[in-house]
């Protein structure tokens, strides 16, 4: 049998398998549940295997003779003694090396990126000499102020200062209505995928 | 031993990386480069480590014979069998763990997210009650992209995919750019508290 039906084939079964979910819970979902968790586990596994461990210490250690390789690999086992009781404080010194360097990296990283950039877009000039273009930058600041003030928590939001949170408020749910049809819509994409998928590779029906 | 080399770690690492932002020097940025490299080894470890308790956890209810110690076994075969696939021949295309790829994981991944299409329209059902001025504005901003993202918005009023752009360029930029703000800044600081040692919550409780 050529291995592309089989493919098909199997991708078939195991699409129909999760969209049975749909009627209830029941065997033939529990197996394909089942069978993308230990599949999945061991994909990313395997990528990063080949994608980090091969080209960072492997290749660094054989074929580079770098020897200050070594360093990572018994952090690296360290992290391993996480399933010992007796030494597993050894697993700290991996962990905080991994979040030493997450720390380093994320403070400047953030500043620039989240911070600096997104107030830099939003210090924008009240009239532009354009009506339409002045209302949009009056909204703009006037949305990422109030939500600032909705997340400052260190005084009670009433009086003038709830007032500008409730405004806050609205600019928030506004931007999770929209995120909310934007992420549905994506799904609905995912599932005629998947429908076109079993018509057309599938099925033919072309 | 136990707390203060953990702490003397995170602290050194930390005002390391910090440090290569401001200096340019070339020494100092191939350092950094190594030390990112040796970080991406210890993450896949811990990957590594997590692969190794789902198959350690599951094989325990195997062995007690637990609740659905059926479906654990399927787990444990397909674990098995993608791990020794592509460890042995390697993951190029047409080799087997390729092909459990394509005829596994990625229609089951699909198919999956695909699902929540249904269950997110469901949970809208019942959350999207226009009860409240928040509520019924939650409700038209994702009605409105959502019309807008399809052929039907268009065809029911030309202007609806205007609208949506409208609404996803300013009033959602401008919630979003709060949000980002806010929890860069929040970032900012727990991750302060963890380089001088007072946020340890790594140490598992017992810090």
């Amino acid at each position: 049998m050529d291995l592309t039906i089989l493919s098909t084939w199997i991708a078939a079964f195991l699409t129909l398998a999760i969209l049975s979910f749909l009627y209830k819970d029941n065997p033939v979902y529990k197996f394909a549940e089942h069978l993308y968790v230990g599949v999945s586990a061991a994909y990313w596994m395997v990528y990063y295997y080949n994608n980090a461990i091969v080209p960072n210490l492997i290749d660094r250690l054989v074929r580079d003779h770098r020897w200050l390789y070594i360093i990572p690999g018994i952090l690296g086992l360290l992290i391993f003694t996480r399933l010992i009781p007796r030494v597993v404080w050894l697993s700290r010194w991996a962990l905080a090396f991994y979040i030493g360097m997450g720390v380093g990296v994320v403070i400047p990283a953030t500043v620039q990126a989240m911070l600096v950039a997104q107030l830099r877009a939003t210090l924008v000039p009240i009239w532009t000499g354009n009506v339409g273009a002045s209302i949009v930058n009056i909204l703009v600041v006037v949305g990422v102020l109030s939500v600032l003030v909705y997340f400052f928590f260190s005084r009670e939001h009433k009086g003038a200062l709830g007032g500008v949170a409730r405004l806050g408020i609205y600019f928030l749910m506004i931007s999770f209505g929209a995120s909310f049809g934007y992420t549905v819509m994506a799904r609905i994409s995912l599932l005629i995928g998947r429908f076109q998928f079993l018509f057309y590779d599938w099925l033919h029906l072309r | 031993m136990r707390k203060t080399v953990p702490l003397t770690i995170v602290f050194a690492s930390g005002i390391f990386m910090l440090a290569v932002f401001f200096v340019p020097h070339r020494r100092v940025q191939d350092t950094s480069q190594v030390l990112l490299e040796w970080d991406l080894v210890v993450w896949t470890c811990a990957l590594f480590l997590s692969g190794l308790n789902l198959f350690i956890v599951n094989a325990k209810k195997v062995r007690r014979k637990e609740r659905d110690w059926g479906y654990k076994v399927v787990l444990l075969v397909a674990f098995l069998t993608t791990l020794v696939t592509g460890l042995a021949w390697g993951v190029r295309a047409g080799t087997p763990f390729m092909f459990i790829y394509e005829s596994m994981m990625r229609p089951l991944q699909a198919t999956m997210f695909a699902l929540l299409a249904f269950f997110i329209s469901s949970a809208a059902y019942r959350a999207f009650r226009a009860r409240t001025r928040e509520a019924a504005l939650l409700l038209a901003a994702g009605l409105i992209v959502m019309l807008g993202r399809i052929p039907i918005g268009d065809m029911i009023w030309h202007r609806i995919p205007v609208i949506t752009d409208w609404i996803m360029s300013y009033p959602n930029m401008a919630a979003q750019r709060g949000i980002l703000m806010g929890a860069s800044l929040g970032a900012i600081a727990t991750a302060l508290r963890m380089l001088v040692g007072v946020e340890r919550g790594y140490f598992g409780g017992e810090g």
